[in-house]
């Protein structure tokens, strides 16, 4: 069981009923949120191992790889998983998916006219090193239509879960590339109403990491709540 | 001027999207691509307790079923213990991944019913199921607990559903039970709306 967690910030993080993304109009609660005091249930989270994460399900050039590689701009994607005190959040499970490079997702659902890439899953899975360093490799999503407004586009994005040691942390959120002229424009990402919180959404060109010749690189860390550093009296297990 | 206090902030959540299966349930997506699929087995084979199934649905505010909602779940075992907080049986996982039939919205998930875990002040919570919810249009995952029809004397006295004012919506909070099966329907917006957790 890990430390009680800071309070999460309700003002930073996106409001449920943002008319602008119409998705959230009838999926938002009118009422406010119960706020509890922490307990087990919330600070405790399922680990997952290497016994079921294998080496090649971050590496969405070659998990689902049929004929040949995928199409698309090859890239890295890495950074750190960390909490708010800045400490590495080591062993967790990150898992992502993203659409092809033309911007199709291989999901039954989904009916864009772009092609499925017959190489291109779309789905990777990693657990952070003991320094909370993740790192995949993969192509770089195309933009797509969604249904929102008539003319709204979705920025080339990543879809990313995250766990961390207690279940309150648990987080979804996508990354974003730098430079990409449809982020200011996109409903999904003004439903978060503080622009240094849309920054953090955006990974950085990583000219460092690239590998020459081969992959270009993106850094992006991902931020989890932060654990209190002291126990007082009132703590979850009591006396 | 003071001192900076240095904390970083929580990265800001973005909706799973209608596509989360693909990352999270690549089956229900529709394609096969890992060793081993996580969330389908909570409990495992050597679990202690009663096998039970929970189903329901999701509903907006309108009233329709949300038929792209995916919950996960998160559970001690029969003794009331958390994995990683003490010993549970092999196999026993404690957490899953439930997702609504893309037709009906109908969710259903196995487990074994917890036992009661130590709350707050050395008080025992009554037994319940922490659900997290995430879908399209839910720019922030909703959290809840599903407690249990059948436990009234421990559901009277615990610290969670006491701290909900009127008992019709404490009510919105627990399963009801008909054989091993609880049915669990969920109202995200609206009349009955479930009471969701800022935890
Ligand atoms: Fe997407």
């Amino acid at each position: 069981m890990t430390a009680e967690l800071f309070q999460r910030d309700r003002v930073w993080q996106p409001p449920a009923y943002t008319p602008n993304y119409k998705s959230s109009v009838n999926r938002s609660p009118n009422l406010a949120p119960l706020s509890l005091e922490m307990t087990q249930s919330e600070l405790t989270a399922p680990r997952f191992g290497h016994d079921v994460i294998d080496p090649i399900d971050c590496d969405l050039i070659r998990n689902y790889a049929k004929t040949g590689d995928p199409i698309g701009e090859r890239i890295i994607v890495h950074g750190r998983v960390l909490d708010e005190n800045g400490r590495p959040v080591p062993h967790t499970l990150v898992e992502v998916w993203q659409a092809n490079a033309g911007g199709r997702y291989r999901h039954k659902n989904d009916t864009y006219f772009a092609p499925i890439d017959p190489n291109f899953g779309g789905c990777g899975r990693v657990l952070s090193d003991a320094e909370g360093r993740y790192m995949f490799r993969t192509i770089k999503p195309g933009a797509y239509p969604f249904r929102n407004w008539i003319n709204s586009w979705r920025p080339a994005h990543i879809h990313i879960s995250v766990f961390g040691p207690a279940f309150a942390q648990r987080l979804i959120t996508q990354m974003y590339f730098e430079g990409d002229p449809l982020i200011p424009k996109c409903a999904i990402i003004n439903a978060i109403p503080d622009q240094r919180a849309i920054d953090g959404l955006v990974a950085a060109l990583d000219l460092n990491e690239t590998i020459p010749l081969d992959t270009i690189a993106y850094k992006f860390d991902i931020v989890l709540r932060g654990q209190r550093s002291t126990f007082f009296e009132n703590r979850p297990e009591g006396n | 001027m003071v001192q900076s206090l240095n904390y970083l902030k929580e990265t800001a959540s973005q909706t799973a999207g209608p596509y989360v299966h693909i990352g999270l349930a690549p089956g229900a997506a529709g394609f096969d691509i890992y060793r081993k699929e996580l969330g389908h087995d909570i409990a495992g084979p050597n679990a202690k307790g009663e096998r039970i199934t929970v189903t329901g649905i999701v509903y907006d505010g309108i009233g329709a079923p949300i038929k792209d909602i995916l919950i996960e779940t998160w559970q001690a075992n029969a003794d009331g213990v958390y994995p990683g907080a003490g010993d549970v049986e092999e196999g026993f996982v404690g957490w899953g991944r439930a997702i609504s039939d893309f037709d009906t919205g109908r969710f259903t998930f196995e487990t074994v019913k917890p036992g009661r875990v130590m709350g707050r002040n050395g008080k025992l919570m009554a037994p319940h199921i922490s659900l997290w919810l995430v879908a399209r249009g839910i720019n922030l995952g909703l959290s809840t607990r599903m407690y249990f029809s059948d436990e009234a004397d421990a559901n009277a006295e615990d610290q969670v559903l006491n701290l909900v004012g009127p008992p019709e919506r404490r009510s919105t909070m627990i399963a009801s039970r008909d054989g091993s099966t609880y049915t669990f329907d969920i109202r995200v917006q609206g009349d009955n709306e479930t009471v969701f957790l800022d935890v």
